[in-house]
């Protein structure tokens, strides 16, 4: 039995879910400033309308 | 001459306990991470790369095993850091539940989903190692179903994190299970050791030394530093973003975006 499928599918789920997990925080980051950008936003508009 | 040392010692303790001091202030801690983590990516790129040269191409394969041996350079490292993790996670979740220190909350729930994952790869990369050497992709074997049991654990942990709004009182009751999962840890530890098992027990030991030749040996320590600087970076770049997430209606966020947007 040839080895080799068995040494190439190992490292391919571990390069697939070391990047997953490392990138995965990246797009939360992302959507975590766009959150934080619009409730800026929010409030300037709030404090502009305010006399 | 004790009061010498005592004076002299004085400014490094309190060095300490500054830097301490000051990881737990949110903003502080968010822009020192922010500046370390680059060269933490950096030097787990060399050593793995460093590693992987040595354990795929230079090693020679194995006389029993043949080229399936390899594998260890990802499972065995990944194995290693699945308890570790959990270890970490579970010394993090006391702290919190002790002390109330909120920035191990965060960086408590944040190693989670890193555990899971080295907890994955090692059992999937063991399995892809047992097809080959001993005829099977799995068995209910003690030391195979209790790390099983530790990505359940993990899993556990980051489900009742999610499932509780409140981010504190959600990260206090996360951190008591995952105390109480620590049980596990001797359990896989000692598996190989308390019941006859088809897993093999430990090839390398840190007073006995090790049956591996060198040549095969080096790549795997390298590669077990290397995943070390993979979870440090991973995590604290995970605790920055939940610091965001759970910051964002506080001046010292809205402040760094507001700058980082002009």
């Amino acid at each position: 039995m040839s080895h080799t499928p068995f040494i190439w599918a190992a490292y391919t789920v571990g390069t697939i879910v070391f990047l997953w997990c490392a990138l995965a925080p990246l797009a939360r980051k992302k959507s975590a400033l766009r959150d934080i950008r619009r409730l800026i936003q929010l409030e300037e508009s709030s404090g502009d309308s305010n006399p | 001459m004790n009061t010498n040392i005592a004076v002299k010692d004085k400014p490094r303790k309190n060095a300490l306990v500054m830097f301490i001091h000051k990881m737990g202030s949110p903003p502080w801690f968010y822009d020192f991470t922010g500046k370390l983590i680059p060269w933490i990516w950096l030097i787990f790129g060399v050593l793995t790369s460093w590693g992987l040269y040595l354990g795929l191409v230079k090693a020679p394969a194995d006389y029993l095993q043949g080229e399936s041996f390899r594998i260890m350079y990802i499972h065995v490292p990944s194995a290693w850091m699945s308890m570790l993790i959990y270890t970490s996670m579970a010394v993090m979740g006391f702290i919190a539940l002790v002390w109330r220190v909120r920035m191990m909350e965060i960086l408590a729930m944040s190693s989670a989903p890193v555990g899971a994952a080295f907890t994955l790869v090692a059992l999937v990369t063991g399995s892809l190692w047992g097809r080959p050497t001993w005829g099977t992709y799995w068995v209910w074997d003690a030391r195979l179903t209790s790390e099983l049991v530790l990505l359940f654990l993990y899993l556990g942990v980051m489900g009742l994190y999610s499932a509780i709004d409140e981010p504190r009182k959600a990260a206090r009751a996360a951190c008591l299970l995952a105390l109480v999962g620590a049980v596990n840890l001797p359990i896989i530890h000692y598996s190989v050791k308390w019941w006859n098992t088809l897993h093999q027990g430990s090839s390398i030991s840190l007073t006995g030394g090790s049956n591996i030749d060198p040549s095969m040996l080096w790549p795997l320590l390298i590669m077990a530093i290397a995943v070390k600087f993979y979870y440090a970076a991973n995590l604290l770049t995970r605790a920055r973003v939940r610091l965001l997430e759970q910051d964002l209606r506080k001046g010292w966020v809205q402040n760094l975006v507001r700058e980082r947007s002009k």
